[in-house]
């Protein structure tokens, strides 16, 4: 049943923003077409209601009717974002590409990079003017969903957002990190647009992270196209670890080719309201996709993990394994879709959600769907909410460790069945230093990048070595 | 006087299950805890080393000269009680041998005393493994993980090796066990006993006291030790049953 809301405030502002909207006028033809069908459709169907299925309990409805400031001019470059947000990861070399409220944020924001090997770098609103037979062929192609008037508004009122290109057969050696970040008083509307395309035989490490560096309340509408060739790899990670008056909806697509690699680990530190949706389509035979997730919320957090994991050819294999821990009167979703087409044969797929509640107040929806089509498949699901184990606590307790950190390192080795599969060592350690911190609470917004966290100079000290753990 | 239980009642969730429990340990001996399922055997583990909803309604446990029921578990482990626990549990995601370093420090530094250095540590780990005959893929694996019955069992008398405790309580160590493994045990305890700690061998069974000699035997029967002696009494138990003490108590 689709209720949708159509009396809003988010929905009247952007309906009467759309008409003043800058980045329409003089975009590549494609792209205003996609803007304006999708602008119709929101004027069509609003904005997701509670009683949709795909949005039921979900912790934005109440978001809808804040007033929300849609007009963000372009900060005017003065610093590198590393100025602004240091996010070192010592000993971890990446490409920093920088959105600030929106809007592509470079010296000259006019300019598509030329990596190494004919990379290219840049931004969607300048990509789409100078590569027009990429984007006719790649954009809007994927996640084109008619029924979720929020996507319909990414596409209509994105202000900008990051354009990759990766040619065939190359491998990018470096990772590309793209930082988002809000700095905008008024709780403003941003929506951004990302495409990336991946060559035959090509490999990308991308890593997509949202961090404030202030408490400033905003609405990020993030939706990303990933296109990844036949035999290409593409490394995912999302980093989020925003302040607690934001809310994120990150919409990732995903189209795998033949013999395709995905692994995509995404982390929810921090956050207000957060909702990811993974889509993943798997439209080459030998494709393999591995998603994984962390989430870790507490006080009145919402956090919402949708994966989509559509078998669309045969002999294609996909694990999804997602842990979570909620504390105090955090409340969580997480719905895990797995669709095997009739013809689909010999496909594996596994689907895995682990939560662990630190108090009765705290809450998890957890849900699978399967719809399989296909008779010779193998498909398994499996969901727990539990709390942390008693036995396993008094255990470590009677070999003298305290119960603070017999709790952290239960904690711990809970997240560690995700984050040992981050294949760059040194991000690793990183991430597994933010989950640590996070856990023990010392982990806030701050000014800085809490990334920098093992950089030599500033060690992070635990009370017992959890290094190897 | 090491141990000194004087008039031990605890209940779980209400039903009293030890229901006035004396007993004194030395230390250089070993106690031998006999009695059928159900008499209280594991709760009175539970409560001397500080398990969560024991509830002592009654008496002291006194351990060095002092009243520790208001220990938490970590506490009185630091205080050099040790549990070979009867299930030992599975923590993946935590390795064993930093389990076992976190722990070592955890204890140093109750004690006042610096981290282990790294070569101490692995020369007493080196020595140890070999002690109880524990494979080192399994001192690399996560704690207890896919460990077979035996290996748990093992890996229990290779911590407390590793551990020096001054009291060790074996609580059913030997169930599930095939000889070859028994012996190992019983040969880890027995390179362990000295003057200067004590053991409490919780057992079903005669069987592992033919390989770690007690000093002394008790008898558990609803909650109480019922029947005290020497070696001797745990072979007459083997001989004439429990019922044996169910006419005991009887009469």
């Amino acid at each position: 049943m689709k209720t949708n809301q159509k009396n809003s405030r988010l929905l009247s502002s952007l309906l009467s923003y759309y008409p003043r909207l800058p980045e329409n006028s003089n975009g590549h033809p494609v792209v205003s077409e996609i803007r304006q069908k999708a602008f119709e459709r929101l004027k069509d169907i609003g904005l997701p209601g509670n009683k949709d299925d795909k949005w039921r309990d979900s912790g934005f409805m109440d978001i809808f009717n804040r007033e929300f400031k849609m007009e963000t001019e372009p900060a005017p470059y003065q610093k590198t974002i590393n100025e602004i947000f240091e996010c070192e990861i010592y000993d971890f070399h990446s490409e920093i590409i920088s959105v600030l409220n929106g809007h592509y944020y470079a010296k000259d924001p006019e300019e598509i990079r030329t990596l190494e090997n004919g990379v290219r770098v840049g931004s969607i609103l300048t990509a789409q003017k100078e590569f027009p037979g990429l984007f006719d062929q790649y954009f809007g192609k994927i996640g084109d969903d008619q029924t979720d008037g929020l996507k319909a508004a990414n596409s209509a009122f994105f202000k900008d957002g990051v354009f990759i290109y990766v040619p065939d057969g190359v491998e990018v050696k470096d990772a590309l990190q793209l930082i988002k970040m809000v700095n905008e008083q008024g709780n403003p509307f941003i929506a951004s647009r990302n495409l990336i395309i991946l060559g035959k035989n090509s490999k990308l490490t991308f890593m997509h992270c949202d961090d404030s560096i202030n408490h400033l309340s905003s609405f990020i509408n993030t939706f990303t196209e990933i296109h990844v060739g036949e035999n290409a790899t593409l490394e995912l990670y999302k980093l989020q670890n925003l302040n607690d008056e934001s809310a994120l909806l990150n919409n990732t697509f995903i189209r795998q080719g033949r013999n395709s690699r995905t692994s995509a680990i995404v982390l929810s530190l921090n956050g207000g309201k957060i909702r990811n949706e993974l889509h993943i389509d798997l439209n080459g035979e030998g494709a393999e996709t591995d998603l994984s997730g962390v989430y870790l919320m507490d006080k009145e957090q919402h956090i919402d993990n949708q994966v989509y994991v559509n078998h669309l050819v045969p002999h294609c294999n996909s694990k999804t394994l997602y842990k979570g821990v909620l504390d105090n009167k955090a409340t969580g979703i997480f719905r895990g879709y797995i669709y095997v087409k009739q013809d689909a044969q010999k496909t594996n797929a596994f689907q895995k959600n682990n939560n662990i509640l630190m108090t009765s107040d705290a809450r998890i929806d957890t849900m699978p769907f399967l719809e399989i089509y296909a008779d010779d498949v193998k498909c398994s699901h499996g969901a727990t909410v539990g709390q942390l184990d008693d036995e396993a606590l008094f255990y470590l307790m009677q070999r003298g460790i305290s119960r603070e950190n017999a709790t952290l390192l239960l904690m711990n080795a809970f997240t560690s069945e995700v984050t040992s599969k981050i294949s760059i060592e040194p991000l690793k350690n990183s991430i597994e230093d933010m989950i640590k911190k996070r856990l023990r609470g010392e982990l806030s917004i701050c000014d800085k990048c809490i990334l920098h966290c093992t950089v030599p100079d500033k060690p992070v000290e635990f009370e017992i070595d959890l290094s190897k753990i | 006087m090491l141990l000194n239980i004087k008039n031990l009642h605890v209940s779980i969730n209400g039903k009293e299950i030890i229901k006035g429990l004396n007993l004194g340990v030395n230390y250089g001996e070993v106690h031998a805890i006999m009695g059928p399922n159900g008499t209280g055997k594991s709760t009175l583990a539970a409560a001397i080393t500080g398990r969560e909803g024991y509830e002592i309604t009654k008496g002291v446990i006194e351990y060095k000269g002092k009243d520790i029921t208001k220990l938490t578990p970590d506490q009185r482990a630091n205080e050099g009680i040790f549990l070979s626990f009867q299930y030992p549990v599975e923590i993946p995601g935590v390795s064993m041998i930093n389990f076992m370093r976190t722990a070592i420090d955890t204890r140093r530094e109750y004690n006042g005393l610096g981290p282990i250095p790294p070569g101490e540590f692995l020369k007493r780990m080196e020595e140890m493994k070999k002690l109880v005959e524990i494979n080192t893929k399994l001192t690399k694996r996560s704690v207890n993980e896919g460990f077979s019955g035996g290996e748990k069992k093992k890996n229990e008398i290779f911590q407390m090796a590793m551990l020096e405790p001054t009291l060790a309580i074996l609580d059913e160590t030997d169930s599930g066990l095939d000889i070859d493994a028994l012996k190992v045990v019983a040969r880890g305890v027995n390179a362990l006993r000295s003057d200067k700690n004590a053991f409490i061998v919780i057992t079903h069974y005669q069987r592992l006291l033919d390989y770690i000699i007690p000093d002394f035997v008790h008898v558990m029967w609803d909650g109480r030790i019922v029947k005290s002696g020497g070696k001797g009494l745990a072979l007459e138990l083997e001989e004439r049953g429990y019922e044996w003490v169910k006419e005991l108590v009887e009469n």
